[in-house]
């Protein structure tokens, strides 16, 4: 009757993370002294399934710390205790340190235990305390005494089983809490053939001696309640175990026959010890490398494709019913209206599909009160979080891509751009400084600004840095936007940049490109003394992107709508010819390099006179640079398909597409292409340099 | 009719155990097999879409039913002289596990021929020319009545990485 637990489990680890979040989320609104009666339930409740969830799977590092952990919260919910500033910071550390367990269990991996067992330490203390005062003061008597014997008489009815609970779990956590001897009795079983394999015959009587109240032990058998006699006495000292030893003694006998259950000793828990150096051996392989295979989707999005399903079903038969009439004028206008209705179905059933991947943002958003509230603790900065937009939907997968970058932007925001209170005060400013993040749709884009009120850049200082890392020359004049854009350059790593503080290792070239591997943009805008705003525009979906066709040759190339600057004829006096084949556009105050696609990509019976073609200017890296193509075609979007998947990788191009034709056409990778073409080789900046300062000549 | 009792008897050898069945296919009056089982289906040939800067060999990629496919032109992926293509050239789609990838590919060839049941023992009988470039390529020799086919590793054909630099 043994039913396989571990298909159970990725649900399990899901409900948990979930409930974790919903903890962790609450405690961030709890104020202490003000703490809302429903706001600790809802922490409780959560609590209380995870506990009662790994018990059943037999997670017992996570339920036993979870116990302490409920423990605390029910007298808070009671009003037995009040709740503290400290309490809530440990409550948020266990969080995390469940998390970890869970994660590690997840990996099939053996949880470090090391944490969690300082967190539980520091929560026995806060509790054992409380004890002294509380209102039992027998019980407290004896546990300030030390440890206390009690008799345990655990009579299961025989439908235990079918409950769903295994009674060797609640003997292993008795065993857990302190000296266990255990007695089981067997005289209830039938005779074999009267013997139904799935009812409890068996009964224990334990003596367990402990520093735990018995509140704990209650707390074990609290799911059996109504499926089990149980009664608890306290025998007092060593004395009252051995007279009632005496007692049963002929009924302790052994047991391993019977039922396949064991005398639970305290060693296997003893066992975990060690444990823990495994655990952290194991540590570097990141437990946390998750990557969701599911989807919790709502029931009015299924509905709603149901629906769109169902029309083209109706769609069709229409259109099968057409192709079998003899073909006249009047087929063919009802041919024509079922193919419009056809067309709309597919439309509206791809758009609803689309947003069966769509997620509320505000799965990425939650976790930013917690790092805020983290970080300006150790910042010792007051930071306010203003959250907007929440529901703006994007793709699941985009989402889980952006979620490091943002995490790097805000801690940026945090420590190099706001104030300390003082200097808030000092520059006559709120001495809370805020933080907003915000999300919106624009145009088949998701944008997202992280905004600060605080100093801003300090154009300076990324100045003198640029020029000491030799990316810009002391000569060039450049705008406060075009400094403030030397951030996201390779090697202009914050660790040291703006102040000392913080940098963890990841400059803001990696978020760029981290970003544009989405297909999306970054960029800044700040001014000195009131903020700056990171601005990231990403496509709702990987799977889809807006492109412009364009003609190379006879060869049909799509360009991603979003790096296109902008389109034009070149006028031919304003270009000049740098080093031995690299021509450059004048455009305003920029010198754009000419690359030519079909050189680039070796076709055969392009246009090469400049003047007979057209520049689509595209930026990618923050360069801009300016393809060549005979034609632009259409805008359209297009489905990306991977051309790796049965090729292999191809330099300038990030993947293929179907054509409305049926044709292939392939996706062109805008900072492939730049690398391709040679001008991102050493020595190619400084022809551009050469350009313009042959311009200026 | 010799060449058809021939069939027959192999048809009949079929039924032995250590045997596999093999697709032939002509090039430039050579046959040429492959394990029956690589390939998904043979269609007609139609205009690919050029890749950049890809070796000769490599015509383009195709739309097969919202897969994109590359196309090889497995003449000039021997060395052999490639001829224009009519509506008669044939494309062989394969499926082949490269390097743990499973890479669906179109092998453009003159015509298909036949499927011969081959046991494993006779295409072993590999004579050694090692000075050959193509002879990575090949999977055996056999005999088939009076012809010869020679049995091709696929894998090992139509593994671009292992010569990607022969760009055309």
């Amino acid at each position: 009757m043994s039913i396989d637990l571990s298909q159970f489990f990725e649900v399990f680890f899901e409900e948990s993370f979930e409930g974790l979040d919903a903890m962790e989320a609450e405690l961030l609104n709890l104020e202490p002294g003000a703490e809302d009666s429903e706001t600790i339930n809802t922490i409780f409740r959560a609590a209380h399934s995870i506990k009662g969830g790994s018990g059943t799977f037999g997670f017992t590092s996570v339920s036993d710390f979870t116990h302490v952990l409920e423990t605390l919260l029910d007298q808070i919910r009671d009003g037995q205790r009040q709740l503290t500033a400290e309490h809530v910071n440990l409550l948020l550390k266990s969080v995390d340190c469940l998390r970890a367990l869970l994660g590690a269990l997840q990996a099939e991996q053996a949880p470090d235990l090391s944490e969690a067992n300082e967190l539980r330490l520091k929560f026995e203390v806060i509790l054992g305390m409380s004890d002294g005062v509380a209102e039992e003061p027998v019980e407290s008597l004896q546990e300030s005494s030390g440890e206390s014997t009690y008799q345990i008489d655990f009579k299961p009815l025989p439908h235990l089983f079918k409950t769903g609970n295994e009674p060797l779990y609640m003997i292993s956590e008795l065993a857990e809490l302190g000296e266990l001897e255990t007695t089981a009795f067997y005289d209830g079983i039938p005779s074999i053939e009267n013997l139904s394999p799935d009812e409890c015959f068996l009964s224990w009587r334990f003596f367990l001696t402990t520093i735990k109240p018995e509140s704990a032990i209650k707390e074990i058998f609290e799911w059996v309640e109504d499926d089990a006699h149980i009664e608890i006495t306290m025998c007092g000292g060593l004395f009252g175990k051995v007279a009632s030893n005496a007692d049963v003694e002929t009924a302790n006998v052994n047991i391993e026959s019977n039922s396949g259950l064991e005398t639970p000793s305290p060693k296997p828990v003893k066992a975990e010890v060690p444990v823990n150096s495994l655990g952290k051996k194991a540590e570097p392989k990141k437990p946390s490398e998750q990557s969701s295979t599911s989807i919790r989707v709502g029931i009015d999005k299924v509905d709603s494709l149901i629906n769109m399903v169902g029309e083209l079903v109706i769609t069709q038969a229409m259109l099968s019913q057409i192709g079998e009439q003899d073909i006249t004028e009047t087929t063919i206008t009802s041919l024509q209206e079922g193919l419009a209705q056809l067309a709309h179905n597919t439309r509206d059933l791809q758009e609803n599909v689309m947003r069966i991947r769509m997620l509320p943002i505000s799965f990425v958003f939650s976790r930013f009160p917690r790092l805020v509230r983290d970080i300006s603790q150790k910042l010792n900065k007051q930071v306010e979080l203003k959250l907007l937009g929440e529901q703006t939907e994007l793709d699941k997968t985009v989402m889980e891509k952006i979620s490091d970058p943002m995490v790097h932007l805000v801690r940026n925001s945090l420590d190099h751009g706001l104030e300390t209170p003082e200097q808030r005060v000092a520059a006559g400013k709120d001495p809370v400084g805020t933080v907003t993040l915000n999300a919106f749709h624009q145009g088949g884009n998701i944008v997202i600004e992280i905004m600060d009120d605080g100093q801003g850049l300090n154009t300076e200082k990324i100045k003198e840095k640029a020029i000491a890392n030799g990316l810009v020359q002391e000569s060039d004049e450049l705008s406060a936007d075009e400094i403030n854009e030397l951030i996201f350059m390779p090697g202009f790593s914050t660790a040291d940049a703006v102040s000392d503080i913080s940098g963890r290792g990841v400059g803001m070239d990696v978020v760029r490109r981290n970003i544009q591997a989405l297909n999306g943009s970054v960029e800044v805008s700040s001014a000195p003394g009131v903020g700056s705003t990171f601005t990231i525009r990403l496509p709702l979906t990987l799977a889809i992107l807006d492109g412009q066709l364009v003609k190379v040759a006879q060869h049909t190339y799509i360009i991603p709508l979003i790096s296109i600057v902008e389109s034009l004829q070149i006028d031919i006096s304003k270009v000049s010819r740098v080093g031995k084949d690299l021509d450059v556009l004048r455009l305003r105050d920029e010198y754009i390099p000419i690359l030519r696609l079909y050189d680039i990509f070796s076709h055969q019976g392009a246009i090469e006179e400049l003047d007979k073609t057209l520049l689509v200017v595209v930026e990618s890296d923050n360069h801009k640079v300016g393809l060549l193509v005979d034609d632009l075609l259409a805008q359209q979007q297009v489905v990306i398909k991977s051309l790796e998947a049965n090729y292999q990788k191809v330099d300038g191009v990030s993947g293929a597409t179907i054509l409305g034709d049926g044709r292939v056409s392939l996706i062109i990778d805008i900072s492939g292409l730049i690398k391709l073409s040679g001008l991102k080789r050493p020595g190619s900046q400084e022809l551009l340099v050469e350009a313009k300062a042959v311009e200026v000549a | 009719m010799n060449e058809q009792a021939d069939l027959n008897q192999q048809l009949i050898l079929g039924g032995q155990q250590d045997e596999d069945q093999y697709l032939t296919f002509m090039m430039a009056g050579e046959e040429y097999g492959m394990d029956i089982l690589a390939v998904q289906e043979i269609r007609g040939w139609e205009d690919a879409t050029v890749i950049p800067n890809a070796p000769a060999f490599v015509k383009g990629a195709i739309n097969l039913r919202g897969t994109i496919v590359p196309i090889i032109d497995l003449r000039l992926r021997f060395g052999i002289e490639s001829v224009a293509y009519s509506p008669l050239t044939v494309v062989i789609v394969v499926s082949v596990e490269i390097k743990d990838q499973l890479k669906v590919m179109g092998l453009v060839v003159d015509a298909v021929s036949d499927v011969y049941s081959i046991s494993e023992e006779k295409a072993k009988d590999v004579p050694d020319f090692q000075d050959s470039d193509n002879a990575q390529y090949v999977h055996g020799l056999v005999n088939v009545g009076e012809k010869m086919v020679v049995l091709l590793n696929l894998a090992r054909v139509l593994d671009l990485s292992a010569n990607y630099m022969q760009h055309g």
